[in-house]
């Protein structure tokens, strides 16, 4: 039988029906267009992620998971470093570098703090220098420039050995651990240390006769020679006062006669003090009174 | 008057809303094809050169975003025939413009041929107030002009001011700041059905859109299709459309004289289709790729494949040579053409200075209208395409769209009308507060 009414889809109409027509028009409206084809979707996303999300259970799980990925990709095997190389350092100082590091071995590359392993050996007091690389095959590579015992520092009841920059060392225990350093006393000595360094290179030529510096008041330097000797040199350029007490030396043996100390504070006026005379001394004095008064 | 008035400054604000917003659509509401274009104003920065002279002149602020035609239904002789099927066919028009331009639309400027257009030649004239032309001057003369009894159930269309004079220099297109006595105008008004306007009205509100214009498709196809210098000059452009051919008269770029004939292109086809004895689709068919209007000799042997449907075979396999197609529509197109040349000598036409007759709409195209044409209107006779505009698609640059394009134009560009000049104090009736402030501005 032939329907009555023809359907919709039969119907050779090109025009949009009036519904049509306007819910066309209202979804060209740019603020509907926006919440449709943007706000909506947007909000559906934003909302399933916040539901998802508000469950605490499931943060951590995630987080888990991602903690495991970072993990299984940075742990590989090419990643690992398992052994610690340590160049320029003296075996105890090996072992000390060793105590200090703060990682436990094998670590993965991407967990090394370079800067806190730097921060750590250079705080050891003989480490001058340090310089850490990541070698290729697992190795962390140290090199390490120890500070040069220059001098023998004695402050108060310790004794301290100093590089030739003025800085700690280690202690000694005694001065015959280290007899081939020069001596220094007095507080405040390492920061002059360049002072001393002067002094002591103008003291060559009686170099074997020094005993020591000392650093007298934190201001001004006592050369001290082994016979009990004491040669005061001012404040001020006392490189130039030691100079001429050596020169004094040379031309007039002045060292070597009885004489407790040469007092170069005042540069116009060096003064002597004579030792207490020994008994040969004084028989060489009555003699010689002797024969002036028989004369 | 004063009605009609107001309604045309509300169309008015209408539009300058929508050109605020942006987006307007262009409506032809042709009897053979509803078209439909959705422009966009973006301000004449992008096209503007820094040397002031762009491509078109400057005088597209506009470009197409959408567009779209469909076969016209309800509509007959440029009127809205069956309410119901002319609402479809806008409605199809613009969803499809709509679609393409990816853009709501609200404001709709529309064209029509029908309602027997009517022109009259108004003069008003008023002595100048303060020796000095000005705004008020020109508000107070258009509203001078003794209006013509244009009788009960007609509409004024388009009402323009085409030519002032002060004193004895006529021809003046802007006398504000001029120094004379008397200020006279001549105005050109147009008047149609006004059942036509309020069914269009009717029709575009149940699409859900506002009617921000009403043209004149004669005068909108004048604006596309007819250059520069004949504007200037004097010219009559043809719109041979579907159900009408519409007739404008340019002079001075202003339109004079505007009138239709209720004959067009379908004429033609239904005297083919009654010749033949085929359909119409067949006849529109045998028309557009076999039509002629100009005998030549091979026309015996050029036998034309009429085809049918019936099942009958001899009726199907029928031919018809070209010779008793073009004794067919020649007649007819004789018969329209003389009726033009009828409607431009009652309009005086020939006492214009220069007198082109550009021919344009979708039945100009036929093989041999123009030489048709110059042998009943006049040698001067050129078919008219209408102008190039911003992102206009191909198929809308044949001579069948000038009316769009013109009401693009006409919709994008300054304009003359009545309406679009200052308000003549006395309308503003008992708003004194507004007349003190406008004596302020004036004043200070």
């Amino acid at each position: 039988m032939r329907p009555i009414k023809t359907p919709r889809a039969f119907r050779n109409d090109p025009a949009p029906s009036r519904w049509s027509y306007r819910f066309m028009r209202v979804m060209l409206s740019p603020v509907l267009r926006r919440m449709v084809f943007f706000g909506i979707p947007a909000a559906i996303c934003v909302g399933t992620g916040a539901i998802y999300f508000s469950d605490l259970d499931r943060r951590d799980a995630i987080s888990a998971a991602v903690q495991d990925m970072y993990r299984s990709v940075i742990e590989r095997p090419e990643f690992m470093v398992k052994v610690i190389a340590i160049h320029g350092a003296s075996p105890a100082l090996d072992m000390d570098i060793r105590e200090v590091m703060p990682v436990e071995l094998p670590v993965s590359q991407f967990d090394l703090d370079l800067q806190e392993i730097y921060g750590a050996i250079t705080e050891l007091d003989p480490v001058a220098e340090a310089r850490i690389h990541v070698k290729q095959g697992g190795t962390l590579k140290i090199d390490v420039v120890e500070r040069v015992p220059a001098y023998l520092w004695r402050n108060g009841d310790s004794l301290e050995v100093l590089d030739a920059s003025g800085s700690f060392v280690r202690f000694a225990v005694s001065r015959v651990d280290y007899p081939d350093l020069p001596l220094i006393v007095g507080q405040g000595a390492d920061k002059q240390i360049a002072q001393a360094r002067t002094l002591l290179a103008a003291a060559r030529p009686i170099a074997d006769r020094i005993r020591g510096l000392s650093y007298v008041g934190q201001r001004r330097w006592d050369v001290v020679l082994k016979n009990d000797q004491t040669i005061l040199l001012p404040e001020k350029n006392p490189v130039q006062a030691f100079e001429r007490v050596l020169v004094l030396d040379q031309t007039q043996d002045l060292l070597s006669r009885n004489i407790s100390a040469i007092d170069m504070r005042l540069a116009q006026r060096p003064t002597l003090r004579l030792a207490q005379p020994t008994e040969l001394d004084l028989l060489n004095t009555t003699q010689k009174s002797a024969e002036t008064n028989d004369q | 008057m004063s009605e009609l008035y107001e309604s045309q400054r509300a169309m008015r604000a209408m539009r300058k809303a929508a050109m605020q917003r942006g987006v307007i659509a262009i409506l032809d509401l042709g009897s053979s094809k509803v078209g439909c274009l959705i422009l966009r104003f973006d301000g004449m920065e992008h096209i503007t050169d820094p040397d002031g002279v762009t491509s078109l002149a400057g005088q597209s602020g506009f470009r197409v975003i959408g567009s779209a035609t469909t076969r016209s239904r309800g509509i007959e002789f440029g009127e809205i025939s069956s309410m119901v099927e002319a609402e479809r066919a806008i409605r199809t028009a613009l969803q499809s413009a709509q679609r393409l331009a990816n853009v709501r639309v609200d404001h709709v400027i529309a064209c029509f041929s029908g309602g027997a257009p009517r022109s009259y030649g108004l003069t008003g004239q008023i002595d100048v107030e303060n020796q000095m032309v000005s705004e008020q001057d020109i508000a107070q003369v258009l509203a001078s002009c003794d209006v013509p009894d244009y009788g009960i159930g007609r509409e004024v269309l388009h009402a323009q001011p085409v030519n002032f004079a002060l004193d004895h220099r006529s021809g003046l297109l802007d006398p504000r700041g001029q120094i004379g006595q008397r200020l006279s105008t001549d105005m050109h008004m147009l008047t149609v059905d006004q059942k036509v306007i309020h069914d269009l009205a009717y029709c575009v509100k149940r699409c859900d859109l506002e009617l921000a214009g009403v043209a004149s498709s004669p005068y909108v196809a004048g604006l596309a299709s007819l250059v520069e210098d004949e504007q200037e000059l004097g010219a009559a452009c043809i719109d041979m459309g579907g159900g009408t051919t519409s007739i404008s008269i340019f002079m001075k770029k202003h339109m004079i004289f505007a009138d239709t004939v209720c004959l067009g292109g379908d004429h033609v086809t239904r005297d083919i289709s009654m010749g033949l004895q085929v359909p119409f689709a067949t006849a529109e068919r045998i028309k557009t790729r076999n039509g002629g209007l100009m005998a030549t000799g091979m026309d015996d042997r050029d036998m034309i494949e009429v085809g049918g449907e019936t099942g009958d075979w001899e009726h199907d396999r029928r031919t018809v040579s070209r010779t008793e197609l073009i004794g067919i529509m020649r007649p007819r197109v004789e018969e329209i053409l003389e009726e033009v040349r009828a409607r431009l000598d009652a309009a005086g036409f020939d006492h214009l200075p220069s007198q082109q007759i550009v021919l344009t709409g979708g039945a100009s195209q036929v093989p041999g209208m123009d030489t048709l044409a110059s042998r009943i209107l006049g040698q001067q006779v050129r078919l008219g395409r209408p102008l190039r505009i911003h992102r206009l698609p191909q198929a809308y640059s044949g001579p069948s769209c000038s009316a769009l394009v013109g009401l693009s134009l006409f919709g994008a560009s300054p304009q003359d009308e009545w309406w679009d000049f200052e308000m003549p104090l006395e309308r503003y009736g008992q708003k004194s507060l507004r007349r003190a402030l406008r004596w302020f501005k004036e004043n200070w």
